[in-house]
């Protein structure tokens, strides 16, 4: 029947709430715990520790750091652009029709997560490099060339974050009640109208914690972009692969390039604390 | 403004030929098999009534389109609607727990429906405030869902399913999801504005008040079948399944009469008052049936059987007590007389009820 009642989405309990003192915890468990946590932290201690601090201002100033970085977040911004404009009716498919070999095209979609990116960026070659399977007709029709260029940073970047945000965008909906869609139609509102007026609206904000979630990753992306897109400053050269060369010759230079990523990082997981940081149990 | 009540109340009773519902809804989902016909005339407020799982909502989502039919037909003013989508049937649902969506004022809930079937956005805005106003919610068409009481959401959605000016007006248990108290007030305001709707209102519920209140013809649906179908006072008297007996509070038998005696069955005879050959149902009212701690002697009851106590419950300001035996049937009486007779499961009583006191009809 449909008469079922839906699961709403329930608000899981705060984790702290649950959670006891730590006087009773067995060391076994402890320990490792202890370990583990340190970790985490210590190269990140580190890296505030022997981080410039002197030569700071002069370093993040200098037109090298900031051509990475505007680079980085421009082509950061334009990657989770295309993976939302690309994404979310991608999750709408995966999360609300149903069609033979969904569950294969879901694996598919999850495969870059898995992938290392390096292969990722080989493959890209191949399908869109200058003589690849598609690349080359691009190439002779429109005369676009991909690789090595700005536009080949932002393949390379929504390749591998576009799956965080279809991950993100899918649960969300198969979390949101369909029933509101069917309300739209019968309402006299076709299935994308339904969509655009009533679903998106609802789940705008796990659309928002998807994209922050692939911009994050297409801002440190590294394997797929050095090698389908090359390592030019000024064009193809984003912040990670900056800090990469930077470390080679100029220790200093990578640690504050270093600092710089990492306080992108820091401020992202504060925009998300509400969503993660409290309600994951 | 929008205008619900154009039509003149004379002319709304009975429809042209072709004009309401008609409808057999077919439904087959391997192990359930909806099979219900439904037809009704402009004004008519036809409610589905029927025990959970029976197949109401099945039939009310087959309806609206959001269910598709295996087979049978649907018409509705003449017009075929078996494959038209459930956007471009002119159709309006209240759903059970109304949906109204969440991230739109009530304003422009209702505004949604006018928006969608083409009118500009000032025009779908004017419509929906002209509903809200007969709704009597000027007041809250500035708030989000989560803002209203139970009450004001059911109008709210009420008021959206008939923006869009349907032809049919479906409701899937529009009382359901609201409180004891609310639910008096909201009963009475619904009836006043389905006595208003000029076409064909479907409500869903298994709640005989619900049914008996708000609509003039009840279609009792148990299994995917229709087992029922009459005026609410037709099915009150005359109970034809022992799931509608239960609805109206009878003890309902099957037998064969043979003139005044009915071989039940359940066993017994039982006397009664018409004079009936063949298959009969005979009802009477738990209140018609008097308990005693011996069997009678010179009592006028011809009815008389040995019974055991199964259960007891206050039933109002009354005791109901469940008795099995010869014949099972369940037996008010007040609590004084309860406690006179010691009531308890398990106590043997002799329960008596005159042939005048019960209802014989051909099955």
């Amino acid at each position: 029947m449909t008469e079922v009642d839906r699961a709403r989405t329930v608000v899981p309990e705060s984790g702290a709430r649950r959670a006891r003192a730590l006087g009773g915890v067995p060391l076994p468990l402890l320990l490792p715990a202890l370990v583990g946590l340190a970790f985490l932290l210590l190269p990140l201690l580190a890296l505030l520790i022997r981080a410039p601090w002197r030569s700071l201002p002069q370093q993040l100033t200098s037109a090298e750091v900031w051509q990475a970085l505007q680079l980085s977040l421009v082509s950061a911004t334009a990657a989770t652009a295309v993976s939302l404009v690309l994404g979310v009716p991608l999750a709408w498919l995966l999360a609300r029709t149903d069609f033979p070999g969904r569950g294969l095209v879901r694996a598919l979609v999850t495969l870059p997560l898995v992938l290392p990116p390096v292969v990722g960026g080989v493959a890209l070659l191949l399908a869109l490099g200058r003589g690849g399977v598609v690349g080359q007709w691009l190439d002779a029709w429109f005369g676009i060339t991909l690789p090595f260029t700005t536009a080949g940073v932002v393949v390379a970047e929504a390749f591998v974050a576009m799956p965080f945000l279809v991950i993100s965008v899918e649960g969300t909906l198969r979390a949101a009640d369909p029933r509101y869609e069917e309300a739209a139609t019968t309402l006299g509102a076709s299935r994308f109208t339904a969509f655009r007026r009533v679903t998106l609206p609802l789940i705008a904000p796990g659309i928002a914690a998807g994209a922050v979630l692939a911009w994050a990753r297409a801002l440190g992306e590294f394997g797929a972009t050095i090698t389908f897109a090359g390592n030019f400053p000024g064009r193809t050269q984003t912040m990670p692969l900056a800090v990469y060369l930077a470390l080679q010759n100029d220790p200093a230079a990578a640690i504050a390039l270093s600092l710089v990523l990492l306080t992108v990082s820091i401020a992202v997981l504060a925009g998300l604390r509400d969503r993660w940081m409290t309600a994951s149990t | 403004m929008t205008d619900i009540d154009e039509t003149p109340a004379g002319l709304r009773d009975r429809g042209l030929p072709g004009e309401g519902l008609d409808a057999r809804l077919v439904v087959d989902r391997g192990i359930f098999r909806l099979d219900v016909a439904l037809t009704a005339a402009p004004g008519d407020v036809v409610a589905l009534l029927g025990p959970n799982g029976a197949g109401k909502t099945t039939a009310l989502r087959a309806l609206a389109g959001l269910v598709p039919l295996t087979g049978g037909h649907l018409c509705l003013d003449g017009a075929a609607l078996d494959r038209t989508p459930p956007e471009a049937r002119p159709v309006g649902v209240v759903f059970q727990d109304y949906l109204l969506f969440p991230h739109l004022s009530a304003l422009d809930n209702v505004a949604f429906g006018p928006r969608c079937r083409g009118a500009t956005k000032a025009e779908a805005r004017a419509q929906a405030a002209g509903w809200l106003a007969r709704m009597g919610l000027t007041g809250h068409a500035g708030a989000k869902p989560r803002r209203l009481s139970g009450g004001q959401a059911q109008r709210v959605a009420l008021a959206r399913a008939l923006a869009t000016r349907p032809r049919l007006l479906l409701l899937d248990e529009p009382l359901a999801a609201l409180d004891a108290r609310t639910r008096l007030e909201v009963r009475a305001q619904l009836r006043r504005h389905l006595a208003e709707f000029e076409a064909v209102a479907v409500l869903v519920t298994h709640d005989p008040l619900d049914a008996m209140v708000l609509a003039d013809r009840l279609v009792v649906v148990e299994h995917g079948r229709v087992v029922q179908e009459g005026t609410p006072s037709d099915i009150a008297r005359r109970p034809r399944t022992d799931y509608v007996a239960q609805l109206v509070g009878l003890n309902l038998y099957r037998g064969q009469a043979d003139g005044h005696t009915v071989r039940l069955e359940a066993g017994p005879a039982l006397t009664i008052t018409e004079d009936l050959s063949g298959p009969v149902f005979v009802a009477f009212p738990p209140g018609a049936v008097t308990l005693h701690r011996d069997r009678p002697t010179g009592s006028s009851a011809r009815n008389l059987w040995r019974c055991e106590v199964a259960g007891l419950e206050t039933h109002g300001d009354q005791i109901r007590a469940d008795l099995t035996g010869t014949l099972p049937l369940t037996a008010d009486l007040t609590t004084v007389a309860a406690a006179e007779l010691g009531l308890h499961p398990g106590a043997v009583v002799w329960a008596a009820v005159k042939a005048a006191q019960t209802h014989a009809y051909p099955a």
